[in-house]
């Protein structure tokens, strides 16, 4: 017996490095962005940051902004990807594995080289691509995510019992009923999975504006510009208003998928 | 109607592939001719951008830096998590809470908000020398571990606890049964937590702009400086980029499809 726990103690201690390794580079970075954002050049604490960002009104029209790009991108993806996923999980098709795989493949593309080559075809249909910002940037976003948005509904589209579909049909649910009631549902689990994974960086991702020759700004593009002329106060203030948001977002999603595994039980 | 319905489905596939490849296979086409811009009429093909991509030093030297760099933090990575996900998957409650939610702020984090704070631990507050190389590799590394750590896992719940506690009842010291047994038994999930990690590293921008040096470049971030920059010759050399890695994303693709059905149709036979 004692040879077993002190072996156990053994394999625990293996954890050390990593653990030491995330305090270090994952916790203390944020504790470092919580310290930066209070505090000024000469590291006085302060509001200043925070009260310039939100008397700002073009930090805030930046904030409004982002999440308008990042809602309207994930609408988007969605309303593409969903039907796809569906189509794909319910095909009989025998090779449709191969489907999916084209779909998805782009995921291991470099992206800023996808969005080259999006950023040319683009100038060769609209020739000067500054003269339609919103609607290039919900392009842009949607080419670069739409992956991410494809493979999780998939995911949770293809796990779906066919008795169950079988069954409402069988109790007089027309298709539409079925869809409603029954698949869609069961697919909120991919649907918030899938969410989190475009909502975030559509918010954040402002290199793919960049390349679009795009003027416009979203968080992720303040940071990017304080980060420019040393101004680590002020940005880590940014950093730390994204990171509240990831926290919520997060907090609420895991509500959600909570919630939709205790209704997919209740349904079984 | 059902026809109606199975045309609109695969009119439906038709116009997303399109969407997704249309841009890439017009690039790989105008990547072997002389024009400058997509959409230009084309008058006879060249490799002229595949010599420029191969010849030009600062190219080959960009290509084979990022290439270094994802493999070198994949490695580091791979081991750090795999440790890390049999040393939390053995230790109480709390500490592999702890231990698994720490892991999770990097995966949901924004990589914008990760390189910055990075940044500003590293160099502007510890006054590390980006030139070290020290914070671009710890932000891969920050970047790449947790999932190798996310892939260990469930192969570490699958694997038969009694292997190890057999292997040292025979007389193996804890490394042995360690390196012998255990990494074996997890080895498809150290592999597939490594491939991601180099496919995460290969693609990453944020992190590696706020923690590099300055004369250093990944693929992503001279892609990104070429696009704003005027030389031509370099432009269209990154078309032709573009497409040896879009043939080498599928070629890959394909092999592992075919490997894993073979290894799937194997298993079936057994």
């Amino acid at each position: 017996m004692t040879k077993t726990i002190s072996l156990r103690f053994n394999r625990k201690q293996l954890c050390i490095p990593y653990a030491a390794f995330l305090i270090l580079f994952v916790i203390c970075p944020l504790l470092v962005i919580i310290y930066f954002a209070f505090t000024d050049g000469t590291g006085k604490f302060t509001f200043d940051n925070l009260v310039n960002f939100f008397s700002n009104t073009n930090t805030l029209g930046t904030l409004l902004n982002s999440i308008a790009i990042a809602v309207v991108t994930t609408i988007v993806c969605l309303a593409i990807a969903y039907p796809v996923a569906y189509i794909l999980a319910r095909s009989k098709f025998k090779r449709k594995y191969v489907l999916l795989m084209l779909l998805v493949l782009p995921m291991w593309i470099n992206f800023t080289l996808r969005i080259t080559a999006l950023k040319e075809i683009l100038s060769a249909i609209e020739g000067n691509l500054a003269m339609y910002p919103f609607l290039n940037t919900v392009i842009g976003m949607t080419y670069d995510f739409l992956p991410f948005m494809i493979l999780p509904l998939y995911t949770s589209l293809s796990k779906l019992d066919k008795s169950l579909t079988e069954a409402a049909e069988d109790l007089g649910a027309n298709g539409f009923t079925v869809f409603m009631r029954v698949v869609l549902p069961l697919s909120v689990p991919g649907i918030i999975s899938g969410v989190t994974m475009v909502l975030l960086p559509s918010m954040t991702n402002y290199v793919v504006l960049d390349m679009l020759y795009n003027s416009t700004y979203i968080m992720g593009s303040l940071i990017g510009s304080f980060f420019a002329v040393y101004d680590w106060n002020n940005g880590s203030m940014i950093s730390l208003i994204l990171l509240i948001i990831i926290f919520i977002i997060t907090l609420v999603t895991n509500r959600f998928t909570n919630d939709s595994e205790t209704t997919g039980r209740n349904l079984l | 109607m059902k026809i109606a319905k199975k045309v609109s489905a695969v009119v439906w596939l038709v116009l997303v592939l399109a969407f997704i490849y249309i841009p890439i296979l017009l690039l790989a086409v105008y990547s072997f001719t002389d024009a400058t811009m997509v959409g230009a009429t084309i008058d006879g093909f060249t490799f002229k951008n595949y010599i420029t991509l191969f010849e030009n030093e600062e190219l080959r030297g960009m290509i084979g830096g990022t290439v270094l760099l994802a493999l070198g933090s994949a490695l580091i990575a791979a081991i750090l998590g795999t440790l890390g996900a049999i040393g939390s998957f053995y230790s109480k409650r709390t500490a592999k809470n702890l231990i698994n939610y720490a892991n999770q702020i990097p995966v949901v984090n924004a990589d914008v908000v990760t390189g910055f704070s990075l940044c500003v631990l590293l160099i502007v507050l510890l006054g590390i020398d980006k030139d070290t190389f020290v914070p671009l590799v710890a932000g891969h590394v920050v970047l790449c571990t947790p999932f190798v750590y996310l892939s260990v896992m469930p192969r570490l719940k699958q694997m038969d606890n009694n292997l190890y506690e057999a292997a040292l009842d025979l007389g193996a010291t804890p490394a042995q049964a360690l390196i012998k047994v255990v990494i074996p038994q997890l080895l498809p999930g150290i592999l597939s937590g490594f491939m991601l990690a180099v496919t995460l590293s290969l693609d990453d921008y944020f992190i590696t702009t706020y923690t590099k040096p300055p004369t250093f470049d990944t693929i992503s971030t001279y892609v990104v400086n070429a696009t704003k920059g005027g030389q031509t010759d370099i432009k269209t050399a990154l078309w032709a980029l573009s497409t040896i890695i879009f043939l080498i994303v599928v070629i890959v693709v394909v092999l592992m499809n075919v490997l894993s059905r073979k290894k799937k149709s194997q298993e079936a036979r057994i």
